[in-house]
């Protein structure tokens, strides 16, 4: 256990000491450049911190440890933080005030919109839903928060018939003959050019039947068997192509996450790399 | 009092949203009630910061295990609000956009919440392999379809697709790995995906109703 304690006291040593020789070493960098000292100094430490938080993240893969769990903590703080502000400056101060205060508006250089009594309706809401963090007057931010269910209900019930039901069904309906001419011409000109009309064709055949056989496979009242199981069946292997497509997609999203990392650490920190 | 006024709330509020869009002249009602949800969501994100300061501060006040990480993310917590609310280092003073180059906040944003943000998604990256060595062994039919695609995906957006298939002629062009990538993703993956879309469509549609008209009440929490 004090032998444990010791070389967890050593790392942290050799850790800190990397970080004050990597602060020195790319602030010698930065001023080099021509850049004002305390540009230099500010600047330097930045790099070298995102590169040891990167570095003390990554760290997870070995195992979990303190850099790790230091690196995690201070990010939740972080972002809590992040969200608050941008919240405040862009919607407090951007859409509040300039409603309900002229010398508020002022103070913070917005343009008065003139006073509006409505927007005292989020505000006490929104205050409302503060209570939350209060034990005895909690049930208050049930009302705030019945304001933001009605909203979202409100607004996805309709967006969604729209968007995602009304136009997803109508845009189904496509041709299942491409730019056709007769029996003679397809079997003619027959080929599987990416831009071909058979292709075209097959896409919109396999959109169409996609769709249809994709429903059946979620629609559960009725069991799966005979032709509907068959449609269901093909639904199925829609379905996997779908997520074996996704998949794929988030695979390459995460490796050119870990890319940009990389070449942060390799070219921006250690400069190996240009 | 405590669940008839908000489910009364929600009614009022759901049902002139929907209103709004059949009657031209409360149009501008949806936009208003749309900004408002905005400004209660802002202090929604407030509540978020003051439950983590009253979480973690407990943890630090009772000193319990791993109290000094908490510490961390109280720390970490002020310096950004601090930075942001008061605008520190903004070479334009307090009227000057928070973001603004050179401010403490946007380095703090540049070099502290990206890079933990970017490499925490980047992380993933080795345990999405790892779920994959996993799920790419071809077990049934379905397994297979599921690897042909995501490997074709993955091959056809990398130089190494292109260069296996390239000699395959125009009129089989449709075979050539990049273009057979891009015809999964605008056929067969687009109708599975146009499937799922019409299904969540359809369950938001009902759920957004039985919130509206009050038969859901579960988000209002236990009867006291």
């Amino acid at each position: 256990m004090e032998g444990s304690k010791r070389l967890s006291a050593i790392i942290l040593a050799v850790v800190i000491a990397l970080f004050l020789v990597s602060w020195i070493v790319k602030g010698l960098a930065i001023s080099d450049s021509g850049a004002a000292l305390w540009f230099s100094v500010r600047d330097a430490f930045f790099i070298t911190l995102a590169a040891f938080l990167t570095l003390a993240i990554l760290s997870f893969l070995y195992k979990d440890n303190p850099y790790y769990k230091f690196a995690e903590h201070l990010f939740v703080g972080v972002s809590a933080a992040y969200w608050m502000c941008v919240g405040f400056w862009s919607t407090i101060v951007g859409n509040l005030f300039p409603n309900i205060s002229e010398s508020l508006s002022g103070y913070f250089d917005v343009p008065y919109k003139g006073f509006n009594p409505f927007y005292f309706i989020p505000l006490i809401l929104g205050i409302m839903l503060l209570m939350r963090l209060s034990a005895r007057a909690g049930w208050m931010s049930r009302w705030a928060l019945a304001w933001i269910v009605g909203t979202t209900s409100g607004l996805n019930l309709i967006r969604y018939l729209r968007t995602d039901f009304i136009s997803q069904v109508s845009n189904t309906f496509v041709p299942l003959l491409v730019d056709w001419k007769g029996v003679g011409p397809f079997f003619s000109d027959l080929s599987l050019s990416a831009s071909g009309q058979f292709t075209m064709t097959l896409a919109n055949w396999v959109i169409f039947v996609g769709v249809f056989t994709g429903l059946i496979y979620f629609f559960f009242s009725k069991e799966h068997k005979g032709f509907f199981g068959a449609a269901s069946r093909v639904g199925i292997w829609v379905l996997m192509i779908t997520f074996g497509a996704s998949f794929g997609y988030t695979v390459m999203g995460r490796v050119s996450l870990l890319v940009g990392r990389l070449t942060y650490l390799f070219r921006d920190w250690l400069g190996l790399i240009s | 009092m405590r669940r008839t006024v908000p489910l009364t709330i929600t009614f009022i509020v759901g049902t002139g949203l929907i209103l709004s869009v059949f009657f031209p002249p409360f149009e501008t009602v949806g936009e208003d009630f749309s900004l408002f949800f905005d400004i209660i969501a802002v202090f929604a994100f407030f509540l978020g910061g003051g439950n983590l300061l009253r979480v973690h501060g407990t943890r630090i006040q009772k000193k319990r295990r791993d109290w000094g990480y908490s510490f961390i993310t109280v720390a970490g917590f002020f310096l950004m609000l601090a930075a942001g609310l008061f605008k520190l280092w903004n070479p334009g003073g307090i009227t000057a956009d928070v973001t603004a180059p050179g401010s403490l906040f946007q380095l703090m944003y540049n070099w502290v919440f990206n890079p933990l943000g970017a490499t925490m998604y980047a992380l993933l990256a080795f345990y999405v392999a790892s779920a994959s060595y996993r799920a790419f062994r071809a077990k049934n039919s379905d397994a297979t379809i599921l690897l042909v695609a995501a490997f074709i995906i993955l091959l056809g957006r990398t130089p190494l697709g292109f260069y296996a298939t390239s000699w395959i002629p125009d009129s089989f062009s449709l075979l050539q790995i990049p273009n057979l990538a891009i015809w999964v993703m605008t056929s067969p993956n687009l109708a599975g995906q146009r499937a799922i879309m019409i299904g969540i469509a359809l369950g938001v549609v009902s759920m957004s109703l039985r919130l509206i008209l009050g038969v859901e009440r579960t988000h209002l929490g236990v009867e006291e």
